[in-house]
């Protein structure tokens, strides 16, 4: 599991050197990308930023965005709050972990402790890959196209991973393709980002009880 | 880029992160909440890699990256470890962008 948390932090790092370029090529300094992945530590949110302002739109469009983008996060919270029990000092360190690869591997395994130990080697690996990465790529500047080396498909790679444990109930199924085709429904009428925010009503095909309990999602089997 | 962008966006996402985890998340949920909360991540993972695959903004198209993810479909079906599901997906989307 720590392996897998490792490897996946390298993708996110690689994929954070494609932020540096492209938070640079978009008019930041070093300070300010490597200042945003610390601080904001959200992919999808850090891109839209830089995306939004790089195409020329105002700051507010680009804070409004990437907001929107960043709220999934709370969700996860809520997801993974029944499993971080502890002080208040280290919930808020692990609020400020808990994204997309941390909450996905965690809910992944299938016991507490196990989810507790995926949580913080996930959000620790992915913290560290992704700043080192995002300073590498603000230096490397402009001198990469991440496009061409195929990284922009890296990430949904990653997510393809990450989906897996989740499709082995039937419930789990039903959610992710209702969500993917909410998702695919709402991108050419809504802001970028709120789609992701949309694909959360598919998660309403949890609200029937099922008749046997065959079709739980693994992750919450005890 | 200015750093009210930045700090906004800091103080913002923090914000979500710590009113998800530290101030709501604390309470049992009834159970009819708890099947659709441990649905999240399935359905928003999904939503993420179809938005990934399929979309340039708001703009819905093919190109080589659903070949590299459709690569990485595979190699997870086959069980293979995380490192070559990415692999596979970025050699093969970047192959596809060489040869168009």
């Amino acid at each position: 599991m720590i392996r897998a948390s490792v490897t996946l932090g390298l993708a996110v790092g690689a994929f954070a050197v494609s932020f540096g370029v492209g938070a640079v090529s978009a008019g930041a300094s070093t300070l300010q990308a490597c200042a945003m992945s610390l601080l904001v530590f959200t992919g999808a949110s850090q891109f839209s930023a830089v995306s939004v302002i790089a195409a020329g739109g105002s700051v507010a469009s680009a804070l409004g965005g990437a907001l929107l983008l960043s709220a999934r996060n709370g969700v996860y919270g809520l997801a993974m709050s029944r499993h971080l029990k502890g002080r208040l000092g280290t919930r808020l360190v692990a609020a400020q972990l808990t994204l997309d690869e941390s909450t996905a591997m965690a809910l992944a395994q299938d016991d507490e402790d196990a989810r507790r130990v995926a949580f913080w080697a996930t959000g620790l690996s992915v913290y560290v890959f992704w700043n080192v990465g995002a300073l590498v790529g603000a230096l490397l500047g402009t001198a990469i196209d991440p496009a061409t080396y195929g990284l922009d498909a890296a990430f949904p790679a990653a997510f393809v991973a990450m989906l897996w444990p989740h499709l082995r109930s039937r419930r789990g199924r039903s959610a992710a393709a209702l969500g993917a085709v909410i998702c695919l429904a709402l991108v050419p009428f809504v802001p970028v980002g709120v789609p992701i925010l949309g694909a959360v009503l598919a998660v309403l095909v949890g609200v029937p009880r099922s008749d046997d309990g065959a079709d739980e999602i693994p992750a919450t089997e005890q | 880029m200015t750093w009210a962008l930045v700090l906004g966006l800091a103080a913002g996402s923090y914000a979500f992160k710590v009113l998800g985890l530290v101030i709501i998340g604390d309470r049992t949920p009834p159970r009819v909440l708890d099947r659709c909360l441990t649905l999240i991540p399935a359905a928003l993972i999904a939503a993420l890699i179809v938005k990934d695959t399929f979309s340039t903004g708001q703009d819905l198209g093919l190109d080589a990256r659903a070949v590299g993810v459709a690569g990485a479909v595979i190699a997870a079906w086959r069980k293979a470890p995380l490192v070559v599901v990415i692999g596979v997906a970025a050699a093969l989307t970047a192959a596809v962008r060489a040869a168009g």
